[in-house]
């Protein structure tokens, strides 16, 4: 899985670290960002329901071909 | 038939505080858009399907500068508003995203949860002094409105003993009754965070304007004017919000035993039943954007200069996403309410605010078990419909 997160979009709401806690957090300037180590989402199903709750679609999930 | 029917007066007042206004109904069975009439006799389209709403709430289409010709007033009070601009909440991007920036690392999950040990002692206090003087009490002036008052005050560096001039400011602010007073209340209130600002430049604090009297102004970021209308957005949505939601929640939860023993015997179903009381009481009912070009959405077309009111009662209660609406149910995922809103200007404050619930209704249930209301529910009053949804008072016995 491929998460991608547009930072100029981001508004710093915290929904994706509230909903997955396991995969997102906020930086220092509140800003989406993803846990060390779980880059690609560590198998969370929360990952794609975090996307669905950014207020601005700040966040992008792709499936990554293997 | 419903070509007959005259569109829906919104906002009304509600019946019961926890639930929208019967004549709401006519909105759920027409979602997702309906044309309402505004106070002034004007129409404007009102969004109570949740699919349509998260979709127009996040459109850049939507305009929230109220300073705009033609923006929607929901009541004549605002109506006579001219020339003022609101900080965040009244601006769009690009201004906005660069307002909210300033202040957004203040308000993450994470400064939430660090928060936390002293919302519990501001709670405790207000609970301890509450019970010194009680039974009986008036849960709103003793324990809703100073919790997030005080927290507030903390977090932004303003004195909490100036308390009686903004809550009083803010109430006239938000609740008129007369233009002028919402006028005057706003004049008195950047007067005060003038002569703050101006002390704060001299004997600088720890709080989240002293670091913005600091840094954004000293750097030209924000010039005082811009300073002043952030200071003072933040003050009053930082209190009065939540405050409403701790009355009205404690109200709620009263009127419904069954789920309050539940919240009770696990307090880990806290978080579920703070979203679910959010999405339940949808206490910001009606939020208000005017469109800047043509709009199609759900086979309709919103043209430019239309008023788009959201009435968050209706759209929190879509039972094509949230099954038996009108039931309080722990159990089902109140996540994606829009009740904080949706899009660049969702709730800066929501995490405080979720943090805040949860401690202050669980201390206060737990601390006085036997809590109760102290005068027939129906007698209680709460405020109308053009404004903040929240109880005037709450008087309780334990």
């Amino acid at each position: 899985m491929h998460i991608d997160i547009d930072k100029d979009v981001c508004i710093g709401a915290g929904q994706c670290a509230l909903t997955a806690p396991d995969v997102f957090t906020q930086d220092d300037d509140g800003y989406s960002a993803l846990l060390p180590g779980q880059e690609d989402g560590g198998g969370s199903p929360l990952v794609r329901e975090a996307a669905r709750a950014c207020p601005v679609s700040a966040i992008t999930v792709s499936e990554t071909v293997s | 038939m419903t070509e007959t029917t005259a569109p829906v007066a919104f906002p009304q007042s509600r019946t019961c505080p926890y639930q929208p206004p019967a004549a709401y109904d006519s909105l759920r069975s027409e979602r997702p858009l309906t044309r309402i009439t505004l106070f002034d006799g004007r129409e404007a389209w009102l969004v109570s399907g949740h699919a349509t709403a998260r979709a127009l709430l996040a459109d850049p289409r939507l305009s929230s500068d109220r300073s705009r010709p033609g923006f929607p007033a929901p009541t004549r009070r605002f109506a006579g508003i001219k020339n003022r601009r609101t900080a965040l909440l009244g601006v769009d991007d690009p201004e906005h995203h660069a307002q909210r920036r300033m202040v957004v690392g203040d308000f993450t999950l994470k400064r939430a949860v660090e928060l936390r040990p002293r919302i519990q002692q501001i709670v405790d206090e207000r609970l301890d002094a509450m019970i010194a003087q009680g039974p009986p009490a008036d849960l709103v002036s003793a324990f809703a409105l100073p919790v997030p008052s005080m927290v507030i005050c903390a977090l932004l560096g303003v004195p909490y003993a100036d308390h009686d001039f903004f809550e009083t400011q803010s109430r006239r602010l938000l609740r008129g009754p007369e233009t002028a007073d919402v006028e005057d209340a706003r004049d008195r209130l950047e007067a005060y965070f003038g002569e703050l600002i101006d002390r704060k430049q001299q004997d600088p604090g720890t709080g989240l304007l002293d670091d913005l009297v600091h840094r954004q102004l000293r750097e030209g970021a924000l010039d005082r004017e811009g300073l002043t209308a952030l200071a003072l957005i933040l003050l009053v949505a930082g209190h009065e919000t939540t405050a409403n939601m701790i009355s009205l929640g404690t109200f709620t939860l009263l009127q419904h035993p069954e789920r309050l023993a539940e919240l009770r015997a696990d307090p880990r179903l806290l978080p579920a039943a703070v979203e679910e009381l959010m999405r339940m009481l949808s206490i910001a009912d009606g939020l208000l954007r005017l469109a800047v070009e043509d709009i199609e959405v759900a086979g309709t077309t919103i043209r430019k200069g239309d008023g788009v009111v959201f009435a968050t009662s209706v759209i929190n209660r879509d039972e094509t996403v949230y099954p038996e609406p009108d039931a309080l149910d722990w159990s089902r995922s109140a996540r994606h309410h829009v009740a904080f809103g949706f899009g660049i200007h969702q709730c800066l404050g929501q995490n405080l605010a979720r943090a805040e619930l949860e401690i202050a209704l669980h201390t206060l249930f737990d601390r006085l078990p036997t809590l109760r209301l102290a005068a027939p529910a129906e007698e209680i009053p709460f405020k109308p419909g053009d404004t903040i949804q929240g109880m005037l008072e709450l008087p309780v016995t334990w």
